[in-house]
């Protein structure tokens, strides 16, 4: 329920919870010309990986987390979006310079699009392939799924790594320009993130859970299971395409091992760390976790504990997320939220906010 | 093509076939069982290859012992693996145990790079197992021969206990259901830990067996084998140890015969096991040797 709707009675023009979250915005849009001025250039690039990180998570949390259809394939769709992108925007003299060991396809070397169109059709051709595998594999469930998904990234990934004329193999492409700004990072993230919330508030994100409960109580309130594990599907390899080509012009070299499947489990960390089926869970922990690969990347260095000293251990760090993994499954299932979202009436309940008059209670819920 | 050439990949499919079978006996009991695919076998199986090497390098024990000891170690590793992991989350959602299972792998295999070094490392192979000999103008390296006779044997005691003593049986039981099996008074953990004790040697063995054939092991080198294996026994029909025999040979066959009469194809050479997963899945979900279990609502 609109809160407003509740408050009609006191004649304001807006009622409390929706100014708070356009006091929130306005302060949000002003952080981020305020980061955007001031962040040295290091700085920017984790604050820009962690806004690419936030749509990855939220687009494997609305298959896994909100449909319920445990997919490993995500790699393999942001490998599409990734290449599609940058093959689509990259100037025929950088194809010239790129493709040293066979020449590109021709109808492909004079192609130059502006970022735009080449993220759309990137993120539009990864929801295609997306809904042709969802047709294929949904019919399987559970961890059949999950390996035919698992599977099917890394079957893109071979054909990426073998088809020299369009993708350039396994030498990847180098020197993509630096397309994502600040900007165009964080302005997705947000479009993406308000995108979902309404989806999942739709009468689609109601299917979308209902089948995640109880996919035959679902079929039999008249809810259209295999339309929705589709359409849900394809959206989420449509969003993790967008991603996969901000991430093409973040990183501005790619290459078909990047997205070896274990990119998959990394996005999945986040998404469990945050709490499967949580739209705010998942936007905190992708912020949380970029910034502490970062932060913890001392643990990869010499080390000094004052008793043990060690010189250097590559890999540590990744020891450290992936035994956190463990103990969140193991001991806290649900994550930072569970499944719960961040709404006014709940930071009210805390006692962070001062409380509203017994009238409203019943409001957002 | 002549025929000695296809003799010759057809023994180097067949040790191969017979390697992925070993390893897919393990997925199969797991699952067969649990319901679980157990993300870490192949990592356990990198361990098992590890283990032997240091044995032999570290503590200049003699190839067999390090091979034992190996196995021994492995075993136990993987059953306390499923003691920390899997146990807390047995009755969870199928997918709480799935996350926890492939953050196992995950763990392992950064634990590994970690502690054994990301750089590859050549592992020694014992002169019994790299001797050639020409048969019938076949060069066969006699671990080729060596791999599908062991299997033949594991997979003969293996069949031997789960038909015909009152372990397997309790397996069968288990694996029927778990919830009746306790009710027969059957100790559901105890069976669980057997299994995983078989599942973890029978990796320690492909493990080994795998760095005899290609002698070099890596942290990763767990992954790729681990998920084809996971196929082989899709294909067979996972939950039958005869099916996880038939995929791995099949695999293995289909593989090697590939690339050898269609060099062209070399490099689609690891997208094999999934497009044949996915014909599978679509085609008899249940596998060639599954029985269709049925929808429970």
């Amino acid at each position: 329920m609109n809160p407003g709707l509740i408050n009609t009675g006191k004649k304001l023009p807006m009622s409390r919870n929706q100014m708070l979250t356009f006091a929130a915005a306005c302060i949000g849009l002003a952080l981020l010309f305020v980061f955007d001025a001031t962040f040295d250039s290091f700085t920017m690039q984790i604050f820009k990986l962690c806004a690419i990180n936030i749509i990855l998570a939220l687009s494997l949390n609305l298959i896994n987390g909100f449909t319920g259809l445990f997919s490993l394939g995500h790699a393999g769709f942001m490998a599409v979006g990734a290449y599609t992108c940058a093959i689509l925007t990259m100037s025929p003299e950088q194809k010239e310079v790129n493709y040293v060991l066979q020449p590109i396809v021709p109808w492909l070397a004079h192609v130059q699009l502006p970022f735009l169109p080449g993220l759309l059709i990137g993120g539009f051709l990864a929801g295609f392939i997306g809904w042709l595998l969802g047709v294929i594999s949904l019919r399987l469930r559970d961890d059949y799924l999950a390996i035919a998904t698992l599977g099917f990234s890394e079957i893109i990934r071979v054909l990426l790594t073998n088809a020299q004329t369009v993708t350039n193999g396994a030498l990847g492409l180098k020197g993509l320009p630096r397309f994502t700004t600040m900007w165009w990072a964080w302005g997705s993230a947000i479009l993406i993130t308000v995108f979902l919330v309404f989806l999942i508030k739709s009468s689609y994100g109601r299917a979308f859970k209902s089948i995640r409960d109880n996919e035959i109580a679902a079929e039999s309130m008249g809810v259209d299971v295999f339309g929705m594990k589709v359409l849900s599907f394809t959206i989420s390899s449509f969003l993790a395409g967008i991603a996969g080509g901000l991430l093409a012009h973040y990183l501005t070299t790619i290459d078909p091992k990047q997205f070896i499947f274990l990119k998959t489990f990394d996005i999945l960390l986040i998404v469990v760390l945050g709490g499967v089926g949580s739209i705010t869970g998942s936007v905190i922990a992708a912020i949380a976790v970029t910034i502490s690969m970062e932060a913890l990347r001392f643990l990869d260095g010499p080390l000094n504990l004052g008793f043990v000293a060690t010189t250097g251990i590559p890999g540590l760090r990744m020891v450290f997320f992936s035994a956190l993994l463990m103990v969140v499954v193991i001991y806290r299932q649900q994550g930072l939220m569970g499944k719960a979202e961040f709404s006014w009436d709940a930071l009210a309940r805390i006692g962070l906010l001062p409380r509203r008059g017994p009238k409203s209670g019943k409001g957002g819920r | 093509m002549d025929f000695q050439t296809f003799l010759q990949q057809f023994v180097n499919a067949l040790s191969l076939g017979s390697l992925y079978a070993l390893i897919a006996i393990g997925y199969t009991m797991v699952y067969g069982i649990l319901r679980l695919i157990n993300f870490a076998h192949g990592d356990i199986f990198m361990v098992g290859g590890y283990l032997a090497f240091y044995g032999v390098s570290t503590f200049l024990m003699p190839w067999w012992l390090a091979v034992i000891v190996a196995i021994a170690l492995t075993t136990i590793f993987g059953v306390g693996l499923e003691r920390v992991a899997y146990r807390p989350l047995r009755d969870s959602p199928r997918i709480s145990i799935m996350i926890s299972a492939i953050g196992a792998s995950f763990l392992l295999e950064n634990l590994a790079i970690v502690l054994f070094d990301a750089r590859p490392k050549a592992f020694h192979v014992p002169e019994f197992f790299a001797t050639n000999f020409i048969l019938g103008g076949v060069h066969i390296a006699s671990v080729s021969l060596v791999i599908p006779v062991v299997t033949a044997v594991i997979l003969a005691v293996l069949l031997w206990v789960v038909h015909s003593t009152r372990v397997g049986m309790a397996m069968r039981a288990v694996s029927t259901d778990i919830e009746a099996a306790r009710l027969m008074a059957i100790d559901v953990d105890r069976i669980v830990s057997i299994t995983f004790a078989i599942g973890s040697a029978l990796a320690a063995i492909g493990g080994i067996m795998y760095a005899l054939k290609y002698p070099r092991l890596e942290p990763l080198m767990g992954i790729m084998p681990g998920l084809k294996c996971f196929i082989a026994a899709v294909i067979g029909g996972i939950g039958s140890i005869g099916g996880a025999v038939l995929g791995g040979l099949l695999l293995g066959i289909i593989e090697l015969m590939t690339v050898a009469f269609l060099p062209e194809l070399t490099g689609y050479k690891d997208a094999f096991a999934f497009v044949l997963l996915i014909v599978v899945l679509l085609v008899k979900p249940t596998g060639l040797l599954g029985k269709n279990q049925g929808e429970k609502v």
